[in-house]
């Protein structure tokens, strides 16, 4: 009865989405205050539904009721109660449910949070919000229905793979998802200013804060993904240019410069076509992401065409949406206004070249990933592009845009001087030439490309901290001047060092642990050790151990450093999930600082050894730490007042209303 | 999960979770294994997803390591052992597509985009300065300011 109540209610939620779409369109058009007024608790309520959907299908998932047939396939009574809570996602169907479940919900944060937007704006927008939710319901109710039931029902269920039992499961996705489809808002409110055919500065203040939420969340969901495939996996991989990972890799690409375009917009309101084509173009990039995962097209075009019911509703809802928009901006784009102008050499010249560089990367991770598609398609051979290209093309478009960013923030709006900025940097280059001195002289075994990568981390971690001290004048001005000044500096300044210091972070981290990784392989016996830089592993047992819903051989290793004292010891195991009869490698994992020890266990060999890897990783911490350094730098920014809508200056609340309502 | 749901699935349905390179497969020449090394890691495991020869451990990936070892160990060039591949699996195996007439626009896309956006902002930037109707004068600009400036 649940189940039909979660089934039930999705009905209803595209029912109300429809009503959504179409009722505030119409009152927009007709300037109706009514029909307009309509979009806010349709997108309240349409959530609602959705997350009474949702429940079912969870209350579902914990009392396995093997009953429905998207339970049976994914779950298990044994599984712990977790996996079996996220494992409702951990499914076509069940992940398909999420993203609507997450589409609803941005949808009703417009709608709660809009309040002092233009009538017709917020109409429009929660319109547009309505249709893609629509269509994606409508996906679910014809293909993937989550609440289908078999009869009898079976006793067991099939279990979930084991590869998602892991608290990965819990975070990385729900993350992702919230990144993907919070790029919708963005879209909608570029769909929203065509069909208007008006766009302005205000427009750039109300998209920057829910383009920054998408872009923190996915920054996350992408980290945390690396990290789960890095423990997960078993050897220690953190970045596969896997087509799977490029397509959640390209909307958070676009989404940067998107980020980076809207602040110009806002600012000087220049730039204001392209900012508006590259909202529409991360959202297509995020539906496109969820066509090649969701449609099986990336394993071959012809298991594709196999079973294509649900690739090709997903490819009509893609050409449906970036076909549409993309006329539409075709359509409107020119009649709307040019801003202000700018040099070449000014923030605004820095932030286009910013664009420039993202948006060719992107392209060049588009065109990677879906070049053996299209030969395939064509031609009917099948090639592979994997990371040797990526490497080859990603790395040195990326490598000027990283040493161009400590320029960015400093230079003046309108006109920049460049001589000027290249001397306050002066510092962080002195530093940044340090560190490659240090990296190429003290440490062992860094080579010269490893040792500028090193210098090119420095540079981006000096650069952002000399933006701070700058702004805040310390040097210039006292001590006291400065702390106040430091104390005042806007949140959005902050949230940008914040950031360009996390990338610098990540970048270290990257460089790290590609150069300077050790790797030992050797079959171990009980007592045997190995030596890894400067670490000494003792393999002490092997013995098996019973989990709830698998068993396992669990190494035992202790390890040493170089002086010989015992420092801990490490588990790695061999894990089989009995309901599957499926293995997997637990990793053992010793974290020393920012770097790890990394040990997987391999086959027992015939003379009663067993195979053993270890990896020191050092730094690899970093890759992710900056990730979340990034994240938190987005969300200062977030927290900025000039970015929390409807929150103007208390001082100025005054002056600002009579704007406001003209701008209505 | 995105990353899971086809990559691992896919691959740990087809090949056992174990470890790449074994302790048996290594070449006593560090030079060569090095070699080996490097070739591996551009090579496809055909069975899997998008892994390399030298992270898969897969039946296939690993007879495939052997059989770069023992080209190596022949004496053959790392061009020659990688053509002997082609010949016998078809460019698919290959990680790193070739430049070819037929790959020519994967190659070159990324070039010929920053190219062309370059061009197109230089152009753009040239034309608006030419184009832009009489700006104001630093005089002007200063009483403008003076005049729009916040009273507080």
């Amino acid at each position: 009865m649940i189940v039909e109540t979660g089934h039930f209610a999705l009905v209803l939620a595209f029912a109300l989405a429809l009503v959504q779409f179409a009722v505030p369109l119409i009152g927009g058009r007709s300037g109706d205050a009514r029909l307009m007024a309509v979009g806010g608790p349709a997108a309240i309520a349409g959530f609602a539904l959705v997350v009474l959907s949702f429940a079912a299908l969870t209350i579902a998932y914990v009392q396995s009721d093997f009953s429905v047939a998207n339970v049976w396939e994914n779950s298990h009574s044994l599984k712990p109660m977790l996996y079996k809570v996220t494992g409702v996602w951990g499914n076509h169907e069940g992940s398909m449910l999420l993203w609507v479940l997450i589409l609803t919900f941005f949808g009703a944060l417009v709608a709660w949070f809009s309040g002092n937007l233009p009538a017709t704006l917020r109409a429009n927008v929660l319109s547009i919000q309505g249709l893609i939710g629509a269509a994606f319901l409508l996906f679910i109710l014809a293909t993937s229905n989550p609440f289908a039931r078999i009869n009898p029902a079976p006793i067991e269920g099939r279990d979930l793979n084991p590869i998602l039992q892991d608290i990965g499961l819990a975070v990385h996705p729900p993350l992702l998802y919230l990144g993907y489809v919070g790029f919708s808002v963005c879209f909608s409110f570029a769909v929203a200013a065509l069909i208007e055919g008006r766009i302005d500065a205000a427009w750039a203040r109300w998209v920057r804060p829910w383009t920054l939420a998408a872009w923190i969340f996915l920054t996350g969901g992408i980290a945390m993904g690396s990290y789960w495939a890095y423990y997960e996996l078993g050897w220690g991989g953190w970045w596969f240019w896997d087509p799977v990972e490029n397509a959640s890799f390209l909307p958070w690409l676009s989404g940067t410069a998107l980020l980076h375009s809207a602040i110009v917009m806002e600012k000087r309101s220049a730039l204001k076509i392209w900012t508006l084509l590259l909202a529409i173009l991360t959202f297509s990039l995020s539906l496109l992401g969820t066509f090649l995962v969701r449609s099986g097209v990336l394993t071959s075009v012809h298991a594709f065409a196999t079973d294509p019911s649900r690739g090709l509703f997903i490819l009509a809802i893609l050409v449906f949406f970036i076909g549409g928009s993309l006329s539409l901006f075709a359509l409107r784009a020119s009649s709307l206004t040019q801003g202000g102008l700018f040099q070449p050499i000014s923030r605004e010249g820095a932030l286009v070249l910013n664009n420039l560089f993202l948006t060719t990367a992107t392209a060049t991770v588009l065109i990677g990933t879906l070049y053996p598609l299209l030969v395939e398609a064509v031609t009917g051979d099948k090639i592979s592009v994997g990371a040797p290209f990526f490497n080859m093309t990603f790395v040195p478009l990326v490598l000027p845009l990283l040493l161009a960013v400590p320029f960015g923030p400093l230079l003046a709006w309108k006109r920049g001087d460049l001589g000027g900025v290249a001397q306050r940097l002066f510092a962080a280059a002195g530093g940044a030439l340090l560190a490659v001195m240090i990296a190429l002289f003290l440490v062992d075994g860094t080579g010269v490309l490893a040792a500028f990568g090193i210098g090119l981390a420095v540079w981006l971690m000096l650069g952002a901290m000399t933006d701070l001290a700058l702004k805040a004048g310390i040097g210039n001005v006292g001590a006291r001047l400065a702390v106040r000044r430091f104390v005042g500096l806007p949140r959005s300044v902050f949230g940008t060092a914040l950031a360009h210091f996390g990338l610098g972070i990540t970048t270290l981290g990257i460089v790290a642990v590609t150069s300077l990784e050790v790797e030992e392989i050797a079959v171990m016996r009980p007592g045997d050790s190995l030596s890894a830089a400067g670490y000494t592993l003792r393999f002490e047992e092997i013995s098996p151990y019973k989990g709830p819903n698998y068993t396992e051989d669990q190494g035992r290793f202790v390890y040493f450093d170089a002086a010989g004292r015992r420092i801990g010891e490490i588990v790695s195991s061999k894990r089989l999930y009995t309901a599957r009869q499926m293995p997997t490698t637990e990793a053992g994992i010793a974290t020393r600082g920012f770097s790890q020890l990394y040990v997987s266990l391999g086959d027992p060999t015939a003379d009663g050894g067993v195979v053993v890897r270890v990896w020191w990783k050092p730094l690899v911490l970093l890759i992710w730490l900056g990730g979340v350094v990034m994240m938190a730098g987005g969300t200062v920014s977030l927290l900025d007042r000039r970015l929390r809508v409807g929150a103007p200056a208390p001082r100025r609340e005054r002056a600002a209303r009579p704007v406001e309502a003209a701008a209505e | 999960m995105k990353r899971f749901f086809m990559t691992l699935l896919f691959c740990l349905a087809m090949a056992m979770p174990a470890l790449a390179v074994q302790p048996s497969e290594v070449l006593d020449d560090p030079i060569l294994e090095q070699r080996a090394r490097d070739l591996s890691a551009g090579l496809r495991c055909m069975v899997c997803q998008n892994q390399s020869i030298d992270d898969s451990d897969a039946e296939l990936a690993r007879d495939l390591r052997v059989l770069v070892r023992e080209r190596l160990v022949a004496g053959e060039t790392d061009e020659q052992v990688i053509d002997y591949v082609v010949s016998r699996y078809g460019e698919f195996v290959l990680l790193k597509p070739r430049f070819s007439m037929r790959n020519a626009l994967l190659w070159s896309t990324p070039a010929i985009l920053l190219l062309l956006g370059a061009g197109a902002l230089t152009i753009y930037a040239s034309r608006r300065r030419s184009a832009a109707p009489s700006t104001l004068s630093e005089d002007e600009e200063r009483r403008l300011r003076e005049i729009l400036k916040d009273p507080e």
